[in-house]
């Protein structure tokens, strides 16, 4: 199961720098820790995760294993139109995900 | 007769007198949030950022998704947590009238997984049943703790406030030396907070993770290098129910980040 959170704008205009927040959930385990057993965990990390806004990608980041679990994101991109973002991500066990939203790009009344 | 009636009350004597004494006056009572960090507050403060968000998603699929040969609900028999469990969380620990054992808010929910879904098993700090502990105390933000300490509870009250008082570990520290004799205090970068209960379970950035009180409790003895108990012992809900108690009046807080 995975779960994100994208937070985007209610209302954006044509041109607009639009600032998005993203929350993966992810354990981002470093290879270096120990279950609540003793038992060393594997290393899972987000490899890398993107981000397309119609198509074209906005956003790409490949995290080490310096970034904390749950990981925030947050990046801007210009709202020229409304479409679909799609973001995606694989981490070191192969498992994707992927979380699509929305953007509605209003002209200003 | 008349001495029967004065052993009673010789026995009930200590049990009024924890019940009536509050340890730390309301006023006084400072959640673990005032010793933390400006960036962890922001973090708890920001709805979007807050990683128990996360969990909270998780836990409100849990509520409502049908598992067991019954194909019960949490939902179908409690409705929606915003009614149903207002407050109760602010109630837990507390002894469970079905089967007489002191249960924390955990231990129920998994209690009722197994009693009436007859689901799989909820295994304590399992990340399906911290998020639905988180989904339900949540319905209790804001709200003050008050647990039941009399009745079947008194005793184990009391039980809470020997362990709460006893040395233990190579460092031989009792729970009061730091959290009642030197709260607010530094212990190398950190403050020494109260020891409240009230925000569990927590978002913890050491853990990257949801715990319970139950965890956050044996980080506490393995810093003084005690023996460890194992989990869900009944001496750790005495304690929780002392803690309880003692933070009682503390507002609920949901979903909740620490250090």
């Amino acid at each position: 199961m995975t779960q994100a959170r994208l937070l985007l704008p209610q209302r954006v205009a044509p041109g607009e720098v639009v600032k998005a927040r993203l929350l993966v959930a992810h354990p981002m385990e470093t290879g270096y820790l120990q279950d609540l057993a003793g038992k060393t965990i594997p290393r899972n990390i987000i490899r890398e995760l993107s981000c397309e806004y119609g198509g074209r990608q906005v956003f790409r980041v490949e995290p080490s294993s310096g970034i904390a679990g749950n990981p925030l994101f947050e990046f801007c991109f210009r709202a020229q139109f409304s479409g679909e973002l799609l973001v995606r991500w694989v981490d070191d066990e192969g498992r994707v995900g992927q979380l699509r939203q929305s953007l509605r790009v209003q002209p200003a009344a | 007769m008349r001495s029967s009636l004065c052993a009673l009350w010789l026995l009930l004597l200590p049990l009024l007198v924890v019940a009536q004494q509050r340890v730390l006056p309301l006023d006084q009572l400072r959640s673990g949030l005032h010793f933390a960090g400006s960036d962890v507050r922001a973090l708890q403060a920001d709805e979007f950022g807050n990683p128990g968000q996360l969990a909270l998603q998780r836990g409100e699929q849990r509520w409502s998704e049908a598992v067991g040969p019954a194909g019960k609900s949490c939902f179908q028999c409690h409705g929606g947590v915003a009614q149903s469990m207002r407050g109760v969380a602010a109630r837990y620990p507390a002894v469970d009238a079905r089967s007489g054992r002191l249960l924390n808010l955990e231990d129920r929910i998994a209690q009722c997984r197994q009693v009436h879904q007859q689901g799989p098993a909820l295994v304590l700090e399992s990340e399906d049943l911290l998020a639905l502990s988180l989904y339900v105390t949540r319905a209790s933000a804001g709200l003050p703790l008050r647990v039941e300490v009399s009745g079947p509870a008194s005793a184990h009250l009391l039980e809470g406030e020997r362990l709460f008082m006893q040395r233990r570990g190579q460092l031989n520290l009792a729970c009061t030396h730091c959290h009642d004799q030197n709260q607010g205090r530094r212990f190398y970068t950190d403050a020494l907070s109260q020891g409240q209960p009230n925000a569990y379970p927590l978002y913890r950035l050491e853990w990257q993770k949801l715990g319970s009180l139950e965890r956050r409790l044996r980080g506490c003895l393995v810093g003084v290098r005690a023996e460890l108990p194992d989990w869900g012992a009944l001496e750790m809900r005495q304690l929780a129910l002392y803690l309880g108690w003692r933070g009682a009046g503390l507002p609920v807080e949901a979903p909740a980040v620490r250090k």
